[in-house]
């Protein structure tokens, strides 16, 4: 199946099963942004945080939402903040894990994950944070 | 107290909510209309105008309603703050001498759902829009989750804080909502963006409010029973803040600007938040209502789980917030929201109230407004 990011220079795709996802901010004067901006360095943020805070998402956005789904199928999904030690608080859609799972500090990896699918099949890719799984630590 | 250089001698509101194929300017010159009549003056005697709005791109068509004098008349957008900004051009118009009588107007009429829109309006890529995050509603659940988190506020005292709003809308004749939701129902009801359920969310609807303000010195012209505008004070964010629509923060937030446009307010007026005797707060969800009061000023954080267990916002107790319902039971027309909030005020000084007036013999009301993209506007009124 076809897979395309929904947008270029957002975050990095694997080209291989060894290779991890990574955000791309934008470094200026020591300053990072998120999602990067012109005129700075690019910055690979780490993979890793904590969560800061989050919500449900339980009625479909009104455009330029581009979900595939309706009012009547659309799914409610998680958001939520995640802090990068040293770095920032992202904003992004949470999976892989229910909202009686969650609480503040809770150890969070980046993910892509398709969100919606084109007309012609392609599925098209967003990051989002899942909880760490097993007994791993945050990455210091 | 401050001396006061601008009056407050006639306010006018025409009632939010929906409205059918009713022009939102049409509203809008219905409310300065009573608001006039509340002066006894007429539009011929206005030497100049603000006007709010969102959704009417030319606010100052109103003129078209209202017979065109050809006075100045002053656009105004500041997002949810625009209510605030409206008084506060109309006001400096009387403070730099340019007029003696000035209106302040808001009106609007959104279409039903949550606001969307284009992500580039708030300089954001589209990305975040198309992955369903340009949304201001989670941004509530999620300041608010993480606040009772952090200052032992539970999900009870956001439904109380909604039945209290309700309630207060059922006791006021023009509110949009006039039927009173128990706490435990609202608690219940189905999540919109966790913690906050349907019924703890204000909704965009339509509706208009007015103000005619005058210099102090010439107010007892008018009314024996001016109201005096002693603070009007408007803040924007600071680099980093916790706002609606941020991809992402940096790891030291600075306060919201509401800290800011209080504490601004309060210096000019010369008083401290326990000398309010009914207030105003932008309750776009529960949430909103509970951060704000310690934004504000009124009590520290965490402090509001008491407050609202003791009845403290009720209209029978200590400090009553949103007497009229606020947003919650009033619905949210941009441009007039924070108009209405000036008319309830005035309208609770001179004691007109009715069943919900205070019966604290008010001095001094306090009203505030906060939303995107990180704007705070308050004011302080007196007898």
């Amino acid at each position: 199946m076809t897979q395309t990011p929904v947008a270029e220079g957002l975050f990095t795709v694997p080209s291989g099963p060894d290779e991890q996802p990574a955000l791309i901010a934008s470094e200026h004067d020591g300053r990072l942004s998120f999602p990067p901006r012109p005129g700075g360095t690019p910055y690979l943020l780490k993979r890793r945080g904590t969560l800061w805070s989050f919500t449900s998402q339980n009625f479909r956005p009104p455009v330029p939402y581009d979900g595939d789904d309706t009012v009547e199928t659309f799914q409610p999904y998680l958001v939520g903040y995640v802090e990068l030690e040293g770095e920032l608080i992202v904003e992004g859609r949470l999976t892989d894990c229910t909202i009686d799972q969650l609480e503040l500090g809770l150890p969070m990896e980046l993910r892509l994950v398709p969100y919606t699918t084109r007309p012609d099949g392609t599925e098209v890719l967003t990051y989002a944070f899942a909880p760490v799984s097993g007994d791993e630590e945050v990455a210091r | 107290m401050s001396s006061p250089e601008v009056a407050i001698i006639g306010v006018g509101l025409h009632p939010f909510g929906r409205h059918g194929d009713k022009l939102c300017v049409q509203m809008g010159a219905e409310a300065t209309q009573q608001a006039l009549a509340d002066a006894g003056l007429a539009w011929s005697d206005v030497q100049v105008a603000a006007v709010g709005s969102y959704e009417v791109s030319n606010p100052d068509s109103i003129v078209g309603w209202l017979g065109p004098t050809g006075i100045p008349v002053r656009a105004v957008f500041n997002g949810c703050a625009t209510g605030g900004t409206t008084l506060q051009v109309a006001a400096q118009s009387i403070r730099l001498g340019e007029a003696d009588i000035a209106v302040a107007i808001g009106m609007d009429k959104h279409p039903r759902g949550a606001f969307g829109g284009d992500p580039a309006s708030a300089g954001l890529p589209q990305w975040y829009g198309q992955t369903g995050l340009f949304l201001t509603t989670h941004f509530f659940g999620m300041k608010i989750n993480r606040y009772m988190r952090e200052h032992g506020i539970s999900q009870e005292t956001l439904a109380k804080v909604a039945a209290k709003n309700l309630y207060n809308g059922s006791i006021t004749p023009e509110a949009w909502r006039n039927k009173p939701i128990p706490a435990e129902e609202i608690l219940n009801a189905d999540i919109v963006n966790y913690p906050l359920t349907q019924y703890m969310y204000c909704n965009p609807d339509e509706g208009a409010a007015a103000v005619v303000l005058c210099r102090a010195d010439l107010a007892h012209r008018y009314t024996s029973t001016p109201i005096f505008l002693r603070a009007s004070e408007l803040r924007t964010r600071l680099e980093g803040g916790f706002e609606v629509q941020a991809p992402s923060l940096p790891l030291e937030i600075p306060p919201s600007p509401t800290v800011a446009a209080s504490r601004a307010a309060f210096e000019a007026a010369g008083i401290g938040p326990s000398d309010v005797d009914v207030a105003q707060l932008q309750d776009t969800d529960a949430g909103s209502e509970v951060i704000h009061l310690a934004e504000s000023g009124f009590c520290a954080d965490g402090e509001q789980e008491q407050w609202i267990a003791d009845g403290l916002t009720t209209i029978a107790g200590r400090l009553p917030v949103n007497t009229d319902g606020g947003l919650i039971a009033n619905g949210e027309p941009i441009g007039a929201s924070g108009l209405r909030q000036i008319r309830e005020l005035v309208v609770q000084l001179r004691g007109q109230a009715g069943a919900r007036q205070v019966q604290n013999n008010p001095q001094v009301g306090y009203a505030h407004l906060y939303g995107a993209p990180g704007a705070s506007a308050v004011t302080i009124l007196s007898r």
